[in-house]
C-alpha cells in the first residue's frame, strides 16, 4: 500500500492509503484522529468536515491521496495552544450548542470556516452556511446562537429559552 | 436570579469538553488488536424464497476468514420481542421467528442473508459480491390494508395471516361509545396518516465484539441506549450466554431517539462470530445500510371520530388504527401502538368514553418500533387534529373548545386506564398564548400578505405518559421485563462520589445534571460527583434511557441510593460527635447536632467509613456505598401547549415555519439549559415530521427514500429560533424529585400545531382544505390547494 | 468502493494521456462521483484528478464572455463571476453547501449532467461553449439527455465559456432532501433574444422553454409568461413532486427569474 504524508494540525504525519482510502478514513484509522466522524455516505451530514489548505471540505468525499502534502486541520487541532477551548469551542459549551457530540466536530470546523470569511454573520447567514451540517439533537437553535456569540455578537436578545 | 449551582442551575456541561476537542469515544473509535470486519449481504428484494446461497467463491476470496449464513444459526435463538400484546378476544399476538440471518425467506429489503468476516472491511465487501444467491422473488405486501385482505401474500408462512393482533381498548367500552356517537349532537371524522419515519441519529450503529477464551467471557461494545437490556435479550434469548459471562458496553453514543433501544441482529452476530472465530469482530453501519436496518418509527393509518354535544363538550372518542410492524417484531414494537398510544387518547380532556382499535400488521418492510415519543405523537396528532377540525365545523374557537374540555381536577382517572397525578393545562396554554404574541397575529398576517404569502396560526395541547416504568402495571400489560431503574452511590474515602446509574446518556447530559442533584442533597461541589453509565461491568443493573425516563426513574433511584448513603453517614457522624443519629443534620457538606456547636465535615465522615479507627463496628459495617432500585408507582404526565405560525407560498405550496412557541409543564427542572435543549431537539424532529420527513416504499417494497438525497432531514435553515418556556410547574407527586421528563415533549407536541397552522392559512384564504397528510411538502400543499 | 489507481497530472496533455485507458475517468472534486463509488455504482480502474492541472482552475471575463477553467470549483466561480456575471455567481454560490463548493468543479458537474444540476441551466441559457482538450462544443449541442453529453470517452473539459447576457437570473426551487433543483430556471436576456433553460424538471434533462423565450423576446416581463403553460408530459414524477407540479413550477420560477432579472 502506498505511503502518503500530510501536515495535520501542524505536524507532519504519514500513513498507508489505497487509492480508495478516504481522507476521513485515513485520519481516523491511520492517524488515530477519531474526532472526525462519518455520519453519511452521500456527502450531506458534514460530521467529517475538516480544513484542507485553509478551506472546509468533507473529508469523507475526498481521497486521502488528494490531500498528500496538504495542510490539514481537524477538530483535534482547534483548541488553543495551552489546551483551553478556542473561542468557538467555548461558545458551543457556553450556549449548549451540542448534545450527543457526534456532529459537533463538523459543526465547529464549519463555524470556523464561516467566521473566517464572514466575521459577523447574521442568523440567516449562519443557517444558510450550515446547509451541509446536520444535527439531530439541538434543533440548531443553540448552534446558531453559539456561532453568533463566538463572532462577538450579543445573543441576549435571542430567546434564551 | 438564576441559581448558580445545584438543582435549578445551568452549569456548563462537563461532557462537552471531550466532544468539542475530538476526544469523545464512540463505538467506532474503538479498535481491538486483531479485529476482523463483517459486511452483511442484505436482500435487495422485499420478499423472496431463499433457494440457495453459494458462498464458496466468497470463502476463497482474499482476506476472508469465514462466511456465515442462516444455516449457521440453526439452533441459535432469534431476536425476541419484549412485549406480548393480548388481542380483543383474549388471544396472544402472532409472534414470528426472527433469525439473526435470514432462514428460508427474506422479508424486507435489507434483511441480512449472509455475513462475510474478513481481515479488512473492503475485503469483506468485495467478497460479499462473490456470493451467488438463488432467490425466488415473491409478491410483496407493503400496504397494510391490502396485507389484511384474503389471499394476500403472507410475510410469515407459519402464521395464519399478516395480522399480528387486533387490539381493542377498552373493549368493554365499545358499545357504550357507539351509543354515545348515536346520540351525539355533532360528530367529526378525520382520516389521517402518521407517516413512517427514520430516527437518524447522526452516529450510525456500530457493534464490536470480543471474546476472551481464557475466561469464556464475551464483551460487546455497541451503540445502545440500554446496554443491560441488550445483555439480557442477547444473552438470555439469542445466544444463551449467562449474564456473568457477558459484558455490554455502550460508550459515547451519538444520539438514539429510540432507534438504539432495540436489540439488533448485528449485535448478536458479532458476539456469536467473535466466539466462533476467537477474534474480535466489528461492524460499522453506513448511513445507507442504516436506512434499511435500523428500526423505523410511526407508520399508523387512522380514522378518528369525536362526538360532541351542542356546547362542544366531548362525549366520546373512537379511533381505528392500522399500525405497521414491518416484517418482524422489534423489541418494543408491539407496545407502541397499544400501551404507549391507546392510553393517551384522553389527552388533556374530560372525554368520558373512549374506544381504541388497533390492528397491527406485518408487511415486507423494515421493522417499526419506538421513535422519539413512540405512540404518544401518534395519539396527540390524531386527537389534536380532530379537535381542530371539530372546532372549525362547529364554529367554536379552537382555544376555547380545548379549554371547555380541559381536565382541571387532579388526580384524574381517564377512561383509558391511567391516572394523571397533577397538571394545569390552562396555565401552559395561557403562557403559550402570551409568549406567542397571538394578539400581534393580524399585523403579521398583513405583512405576509403584502409579500404574497399566506400566514396561518395553529395550536395544540398535549399530554404524555413518561418515566416509562411501573413494573407491576407494565407486566400486566404484557411487558416481558421490569422497568425500574437502579443506581449505586459509591463514596470514596476522600469524600468524592461515583454514581453508577442504569440510565444511559447519549446527549441528555446526565454527567452534568445528575451530580447537581447529589451535590444539593449533600451540600458539596458538583465536581466531587462523577457519573458512570453504559457498562454492565461497572453498573449493577439498568433498564436504560427511553420514554423520558432517565431523571424521573433513574434519577429517583440515584436519590434513593444517596438517601441510604446519607442515612449511614449520619450514623457514623453521630458516633464521631457522640450524639444520637436522629439529632444529626447534614447541611452544606457538614454534619452537625441540633442545638450544639458539634460539627464534622462530610469528608471526615467518609474517611472514617474507610479508616474505621473510631467507628461503631458493632452496629455498622465499614464502607460507604449503597444501591437502590426504584420502581415508581405511576407514569409521569408532562403536558403543555404549542403554537405555530407559518407562511405559505400559494404559488409553490412551500411552507416556512416563522414562529414556534412551546410552553411545557415538566414539573421540577434540574437543569433548565439542558431542558431547553431537549425541547429544541424534540421540536426540530416534530417539525421535521410535519414538514419534511417521510420514509417511502414503492409497491414492490423497494425503499424509495434510502438516503439523505430523498429523506429530508431538517436543516438549520428549515427552522426558526424557538420560544420555549417551562415556568409552569406542577411537580410530579410520586417521585422524590417531582420531575416528569422532557425528552420527547417537543416531538410529541409539535406536529399538530404546524399542520393546524397550514390548514388555518388555507381557510383564511378561502381554500376549503380540511386536511393534508404529513409531510406538508410543497408538492402536497400545492396539490391540496388545487382542490 | 472498488479500488483504483489515482493519477494526479499537472498538465492537460498528461491528463489526456492518462484518460486514454478504457477504465479511466476524470475526477474533479468528486462530490458526486465519490458517493456513487461508495455505492459501488461506478468502478473506474483509474481516476485522473483535474484539480492539480495548472491553469485549469481560473475564472475570468473578457469581451462579454466569462471563461471558467474546467477544474474551477463552484466556490471559485462564485467569487470569480461576482463582478462580471452575478447571476452565474449566485447560482454557483447556492450549489450544495460550502464544503461541497470548495471541492466540486464546474467541469465535473457539466460532464456528469445530472438532470437536477444547476450549471446545465446556466450554460444552456447563457449560450456558450464547452471547451475540451480537442474541440469546442456549442451549449445547444452539448446536453443530450439525463447524464448524457456530447463528450467522447476520455475527452476532458478544460474550460467552459458563457456568453454574458444583458440581464439574467436563476431561480432554484429546491428538492427538500437533496437540495438539488426540483425545478430550476435560468432566464437570460441577450441582445439577440431571450433564452430560458430549465433543469430538474424533465425526464430528458435540461431543456430550453422556447415558448417562453418567444414571449419574453417580445415583452421581457413576468406577465408575458403568465398565460403560458408547460405540458406535464415528460416531466419527472417522484416522491417530491408530480409531473403536474413540476410543470407548474417551471412557469412560476420563470416568472420569478424574469422579475428578478429585469
Amino acid at each position: 500500500m502506498p505511503k502518503i504524508s500530510m501536515k495535520v494540525n501542524g505536524k507532519t504525519m504519514s500513513g498507508e492509503a489505497e487509492g480508495r482510502t478516504l481522507l476521513a478514513q485515513f485520519l481516523r484509522e491511520e492517524l488515530d484522529l477519531t474526532g472526525t466522524h462519518i455520519g453519511c455516505d452521500t456527502s450531506q451530514c458534514g460530521a467529517c468536515v475538516v480544513h484542507v489548505d485553509g478551506v472546509a471540505v468533507k473529508s469523507c468525499t475526498m481521497f486521502a491521496a488528494e490531500a498528500e502534502g496538504a495542510e490539514v486541520t481537524t477538530i483535534e487541532g482547534m483548541a488553543n495552544e495551552d489546551g483551553s477551548l478556542s473561542v468557538i469551542q467555548q461558545a458551543f459549551q457556553d450556549h449548549h450548542g451540542l448534545q450527543c457530540g457526534f456532529c459537533t466536530p463538523g459543526m465547529v470546523m464549519s463555524a470556523a470556516a464561516l467566521l473566517k470569511d464572514n466575521p459577523k454573520p447574521s442568523e440567516a447567514e449562519i443557517r444558510d452556511y450550515l446547509e451541509g451540517n446536520l444535527c439531530r439533537c439541538t434543533g440548531y437553535h443553540n448552534i446558531v446562537k453559539a456561532i453568533m456569540a463566538a463572532s462577538g455578537q450579543d445573543v441576549g436578545a435571542i430567546a434564551a429559552e | 436570579m438564576p441559581k448558580d449551582h445545584g438543582i435549578g442551575a445551568s452549569p456548563k456541561r462537563r461532557e462537552d469538553v471531550r466532544f468539542l476537542t475530538g476526544k469523545g469515544r464512540y463505538t467506532d473509535d474503538i479498535d481491538i488488536h486483531g479485529q476482523a470486519y463483517v459486511h452483511f449481504l442484505r436482500s435487495d428484494v422485499a420478499h423472496g424464497r431463499i433457494k440457495a446461497v453459494d458462498t464458496s467463491a466468497a470463502e476463497a476470496a482474499e482476506g476472508v476468514i469465514r462466511v456465515f449464513t442462516g444455516a449457521d444459526f440453526e439452533g441459535v435463538g432469534g431476536i425476541p420481542c419484549g412485549w406480548q400484546v393480548t388481542d380483543r378476544h383474549g388471544e396472544p399476538m402472532q409472534e414470528p421467528a426472527h433469525p439473526v440471518l435470514a432462514q428460508g425467506k427474506v422479508r424486507h429489503v435489507g434483511d441480512p442473508i449472509a455475513a462475510v468476516v474478513a481481515e479488512t472491511y473492503e475485503q469483506a465487501r468485495d467478497a460479499a459480491e462473490k456470493i451467488v444467491l438463488d432467490i425466488e422473488e415473491l409478491p410483496a405486501v407493503v400496504d397494510m390494508k391490502a396485507a389484511l385482505k384474503d389471499g394476500a401474500p403472507k410475510v410469515h408462512d407459519d402464521l395464519t395471516s399478516n395480522l399480528c393482533f387486533d387490539w381493542g381498548f377498552v373493549e368493554e367500552n365499545k358499545d357504550a361509545v357507539a351509543e354515545a356517537f348515536d346520540k351525539a349532537h355533532h360528530v367529526t371524522t378525520l382520516d389521517l396518516v402518521n407517516q413512517r419515519l427514520v430516527a437518524n441519529p447522526m452516529e450510525p450503529r456500530v457493534a464490536l465484539s470480543d471474546y476472551a477464551a481464557h475466561s469464556d467471557e464475551s464483551t460487546l461494545y455497541t451503540t445502545s441506549q440500554n446496554p443491560h437490556v441488550i445483555r439480557l435479550l442477547m444473552g438470555a434469548f439469542v445466544l444463551g450466554i449467562p449474564e456473568h459471562k457477558l459484558r455490554v458496553v455502550a460508550p459515547d453514543v451519538g444520539g438514539g431517539f429510540g432507534s438504539k433501544i432495540f436489540h439488533y441482529a448485528e449485535e448478536a452476530f458479532c458476539t456469536f462470530a467473535a466466539k466462533q472465530l476467537k477474534r474480535p469482530v466489528k461492524w460499522t453501519s453506513s448511513r445507507s445500510e442504516a436506512f434499511m436496518s435500523d428500526a423505523h418509527g410511526r407508520d399508523h393509518v387512522t380514522t378518528i371520530q369525536l362526538a360532541l354535544d351542542e356546547e362542544g363538550h366531548f362525549q366520546a372518542l373512537r379511533t381505528d388504527t392500522h399500525a405497521n410492524m414491518g416484517a418482524y417484531l422489534s423489541t418494543f414494537s408491539t407496545s407502541v401502538p397499544t400501551w404507549l398510544h391507546g392510553v393517551l387518547m384522553a389527552g388533556n380532556y374530560k372525554t368520558p368514553l373512549i374506544y381504541v382499535n388497533v390492528k397491527a400488521v406485518f408487511t415486507n418492510t423494515v421493522p417499526v418500533d419506538a421513535y422519539r415519543g413512540a405512540g404518544r405523537p401518534e395519539a396527540t396528532y390524531q386527537l389534536e387534529r380532530v379537535i381542530d377540525k371539530a372546532a372549525r365545523e362547529m364554529g367554536i374557537d379552537p382555544v376555547e373548545l380545548r379549554r371547555r374540555n380541559f381536565i382541571t381536577e387532579f388526580p384524574y382517572a381517564t377512561p383509558v386506564a391511567v391516572e394523571y397525578d397533577t397538571g394545569d393545562y390552562n396555565a401552559t396554554l395561557d403562557k403559550a398564548l402570551e409568549i406567542a404574541d397571538v394578539a400581534g397575529f393580524d399585523a403579521r398576517a398583513k405583512a405576509s400578505a403584502d409579500k404574497g404569502l399566506w400566514r396561518g396560526l395553529g395550536m395544540n395541547c398535549y399530554i404524555e405518559a413518561c418515566g416509562i416504568a411501573p413494573s407491576a402495571l407494565v407486566g400486566q400489560l404484557g411487558a416481558r421485563a421490569g422497568l425500574y431503574e437502579s443506581a449505586t452511590v459509591r463514596v470514596n474515602a476522600t469524600g468524592g462520589l461515583v454514581v453508577m446509574t442504569g440510565s444511559h446518556s447519549h446527549g441528555q447530559g446526565h454527567e452534568t445534571s445528575f451530580p447537581q442533584v447529589i451535590a444539593d442533597m449533600i451540600g458539596i461541589d458538583e465536581n466531587m460527583v462523577e457519573i458512570v453509565h453504559g457498562d454492565t461491568a461497572r453498573v449493577p443493573m439498568g433498564m436504560g434511557t427511553y420514554g423520558s425516563r432517565s431523571l424521573a426513574v433513574g434519577g429517583s433511584a440515584m436519590v434513593r441510593a444517596a438517601e441510604k448513603v446519607i442515612a449511614k453517614a449520619k450514623r457514623i457522624a453521630a458516633h464521631l460527635m457522640e450524639a444520637a443519629p436522629e439529632d444529626v443534620e447534614l447541611k452544606d457538606g457538614a454534619f452537625s447536632v441540633a442545638g450544639t456547636d458539634k460539627s464534622v465535615a462530610w469528608g471526615d465522615v467518609c474517611l472514617a467509613a474507610y479508616v474505621p479507627h473510631n467507628y461503631p463496628l458493632e452496629e455498622l459495617e465499614p464502607g460507604l456505598e449503597e444501591t437502590a432500585f426504584y420502581d415508581p408507582a405511576n407514569f409521569t404526565y408532562p403536558a403543555g401547549a404549542y403554537i405555530c405560525e407559518v407562511e405559505v407560498d400559494p404559488e409553490t405550496g412551500k411552507v416556512r415555519v416563522d414562529r414556534f412557541t412551546a410552553a411545557d409543564d415538566f414539573g421540577n427542572v434540574v437543569n433548565p439549559m439542558i431542558v431547553d435543549g431537549q425541547v429544541h431537539g424534540g421540536l426540530a424532529q416534530g417539525i421535521g415530521q410535519a414538514l419534511l420527513e417521510a420514509c417511502a416504499y414503492d409497491e414492490n417494497g423497494q425503499l424509495v427514500s434510502a438516503s439523505y438525497m430523498d429523506y429530508a432531514m431538517p436543516r438549520a435553515d428549515d427552522l426558526p429560533m424557538f420560544q420555549v418556556d417551562h415556568s409552569c410547574q406542577t411537580p410530579c407527586t410520586h417521585n422524590p424529585l417531582g420531575v416528569k421528563g422532557c425528552g420527547e415533549a417537543g416531538a410529541i407536541g409539535s406536529p399538530p400545531a404546524l399542520v393546524n397552522a397550514v390548514i388555518d392559512a388555507m381557510q383564511r384564504n378561502g381554500r376549503d382544505v380540511t386536511h393534508i397528510d404529513m409531510p406538508l411538502s410543497p408538492a402536497r400543499v400545492w396539490t391540496a390547494m388545487q382542490g | 468502493m472498488y479500488d483504483f489507481e489515482l493519477v494526479k497530472p499537472s498538465s492537460v496533455d498528461e491528463a489526456v494521456k492518462a484518460l486514454a485507458d478504457e477504465d479511466a475517468q476524470a475526477l474533479g472534486g468528486g462530490q458526486t462521483l465519490i458517493p456513487t463509488m461508495k455505492q459501488r455504482l461506478a468502478s473506474p480502474g483509474r481516476l485522473v484528478s483535474t484539480l492539480g492541472i495548472s491553469g485549469m482552475d481560473g475564472v475570468s471575463a473578457e469581451g462579454g464572455v466569462l471563461t471558467a477553467g474546467g477544474a474551477a470549483t463552484h466556490g471559485a466561480v462564485e467569487k470569480g463571476a461576482a463582478g462580471s456575471y452575478p447571476a452565474l455567481a449566485a447560482l454557483a454560490g447556492n450549489i450544495g453547501d460550502p464544503a461541497v463548493r470548495n471541492r466540486g468543479t464546474i467541469g465535473g458537474s457539466l460532464a456528469n449532467n445530472d438532470p437536477a444540476a444547476c450549471y446545465p441551466a446556466a450554460l444552456l441559457a447563457s449560450g456558450g461553449t464547452v471547451v475540451t482538450d480537442k474541440r469546442e462544443i456549442d451549449a445547444d449541442d452539448y446536453f443530450q439527455g439525463m447524464f448524457t453529453t456530447a463528450l467522447d470517452e476520455g475527452e476532458l473539459i478544460t474550460a467552459v465559456k458563457f456568453t454574458i447576457p444583458e440581464a439574467a437570473n436563476y431561480q432554484k426551487f429546491e428538492q427538500p432532501a437533496s437540495r438539488f433543483a426540483l425545478v430550476g430556471v435560468f432566464v437570460a436576456r441577450h441582445a439577440g433574444g431571450v433564452r430560458v433553460a430549465v433543469t430538474g424538471a424533465s425526464e430528458d434533462g435540461v431543456f430550453r422553454w422556447t415558448e417562453a423565450e418567444e414571449a419574453l423576446g417580445k415583452d421581457f416581463s413576468a406577465a408575458a409568461v403568465s398565460g403560458l403553460s408547460v405540458p406535464a408530459e415528460g416531466m419527472i414524477g417522484d416522491l417530491h413532486g408530480t409531473p403536474e407540479y413540476r410543470a407548474h413550477l417551471v412557469k412560476v420560477m420563470t416568472g420569478r427569474a424574469v422579475a428578478a432579472a429585469s
